[in-house]
């Protein structure tokens, strides 16, 4: 078994007065796609975001590469090889492609992933190099800003729902592109809204049910009940 | 015929100054959403920060300006890094109230130290030197030269931002704060760092109004004004933009002074309201 790249322990983070996860315990080995699912409001968004810097936690609450990395700032973390795609891509907007894709690699890490093997991935973004950013179709902006967090030759990739507001064919392309880079070794944690989709792609699955882990072990090992119980509480539960 | 092109050319030569306050000002709001109400304070700071420097190490104007330079940037990055950066966020008031009172603390200790009276950086010859550019239509080395250092400005922070890793990483900031700390950047660090290079605008600016003029400890909000029209004017586009809204303003100015002499601050207000009335975002708004 390889060994721990991420692991939180007892993570807890709030905005404000509001409490958004509660004792959250991941693990991602070194090669693996852990896959998070839950309902809207669950904390998936909040727990990559935590991971990544932007909201703050315990110092020893967040172990990478088996060094406490909580509380660090988000540009410390990504030097450290943890890169986000966050939810609705984040572009920047006076940037055009090129420039975007050129921010990913501001965290100056080197390895394989530059500007020519980016375009290699996505030959749609060759052609548009040197337009705004936002201008491009929804699933180009998606390739984007993958493209971006690869090009910070990251340890961990960290996607979070970029199949969102996508046509099912641009996803299936834009995860045909993720597996053949997971294949490669790289880390990865997904959140997914499609639960098929998300077992499809990943070894392991984690289930958030408001703040708190519902379910978690290897994607295959649980059956769709086993999921829905995870996903909707007991709620679902007593109005069967 | 000749006399208004004479009155248009001083008035482009008179607007490169504010061009120069307005750069400064721009450049630290389009980065950073930060209104800096000190802006026109710090340019007499850095007049009479010159004007001591040349009088205590006896200095000459350009001297003194290389030793300023530096100096500006480094305490426009101490400013930014250790007090104006706690103040940014969503609401603007705290980087208002914070940026006055520095206005107030400027004007001051100017005053303390200096008295209330003008002072001017002496420029030796080139003060009174000029050219002749056509039959009728004289200018000031000074004035040329201080036009020559706003288009300079203006190229160079058109490219920094255009054509740089770090314009890039300003404008990534600008766009998105949260989402540029992703990429690894700092944006305490990229914001000290714009708020240097202001600064180094700021002594550029200041040096010459010392030098076309005089500075007095409460010149300040008068040029902050000018600057905030020039920016107005010209909108927030580019800096292209701004460097016009900064030409227009003088021109105005100018054409205003030379039909009545009370006119020409007045006619250049007129002429702000009027932009702020008909094209509130400015004659070069920006794109996207």
């Amino acid at each position: 078994m390889s060994a721990t790249l991420l692991a939180t322990r007892a993570l807890e983070a709030r905005y404000g007065d509001f409490q958004a996860l509660f004792g959250v315990d991941l693990e991602a080995r070194e090669g693996e796609v852990v896959a998070i699912i839950g309902a809207n409001g669950a904390g998936k968004s909040t727990l990559l975001k935590t991971i990544a810097g932007l909201l703050r936690a315990p110092r020893e609450a967040v172990r990478f590469g088996g060094e406490p990395i909580g509380g660090l700032r988000a540009g410390e973390i990504a030097r450290r090889g943890i890169a986000l795609v966050p939810e609705g891509r984040r572009l920047f907007a006076s940037l055009s492609v090129e420039e975007n894709l050129r921010m990913g690699a501001q965290c100056g890490r080197r390895g394989p992933w530059d500007l020519q093997a980016v375009f290699e991935l996505f030959p749609a973004l060759r052609d548009r190099s040197g337009a705004p950013a936002t201008s491009l179709s929804g699933g180009q902006q998606q390739m984007v800003a993958i493209g971006r967090a690869l090009m910070a030759n990251p340890r961990l990739l960290m996607c979070d729902e970029i199949s969102l507001g996508l046509a099912p064919i641009v996803v299936k392309g834009i995860y045909d592109a993720l597996s053949a880079i997971a294949a490669g070794g790289l880390t990865a944690i997904i959140v997914e809204q499609d639960v098929g989709l998300a077992r499809l792609v990943s070894h392991r699955l984690l289930c958030l049910q408001e703040g708190r882990v519902a379910l978690s072990g290897p994607s295959d090992g649980f059956s769709r009940e086993d999921i829905s119980r995870a996903y909707f509480g007991a709620a679902a539960e007593a109005g069967r | 015929m000749i006399g208004w092109l004479d009155t248009v050319v001083q008035g482009i030569l008179l607007g490169s100054l504010y061009a120069l306050f307005a750069m400064g000002l721009a450049l630290v709001f389009g980065v950073m959403r930060l209104t800096n109400v000190a802006h026109g304070d710090l340019v007499v700071l850095a007049g009479f920060a010159a004007i001591a420097l040349a009088g205590q190490l006896g200095l000459g104007p350009l001297a003194a300006f290389a030793c300023l330079l530096p100096l500006a940037a480094a305490s426009g990055y101490a400013l930014q890094r250790y007090v104006l950066n706690d103040t940014l966020g969503r609401d603007p008031l705290p980087s208002l109230v914070v940026t006055f009172g520095l206005s107030i603390v400027i004007q001051n200790v100017l005053q303390e130290i200096f008295s209330a009276d003008p002072r001017s950086l002496s420029a030796g010859e080139i003060a009174t030197a000029s050219v002749r550019l056509v039959e009728g239509v004289t200018v000031g080395v000074l004035p040329l030269a201080t036009f020559i250092a706003a288009l300079l400005v203006a190229v160079a922070l058109q490219w920094l931002f255009a054509r740089t890793a770090a314009g890039c990483a300003f404008r990534a900031t600008s766009d998105d704060r949260e989402t540029a700390e992703l990429m690894g950047l700092d944006a305490r660090v990229v914001y000290a760092s714009a708020t240097a290079i202001a600064f180094m605008l700021i002594a550029v600016a200041g040096v010459l109004q010392a030098m076309r003029t005089t500075v007095a400890p409460a010149d300040g909000p008068g040029l902050l004004l000018y600057a905030f029209e020039a920016v107005v004017i010209g909108g927030l586009g580019s800096f292209w933009g701004t460097f016009a809204g900064g030409l227009l303003l003088g021109v105005t100015q100018a054409i205003g002074f030379r039909l009545d002499p009370g006119w020409g601050i007045w006619l250049g207000h007129v002429v702000f309201l009027a932009v702020l009335l008909v094209r509130p975002q400015g004659l070069f708004p920006r794109t996207r």
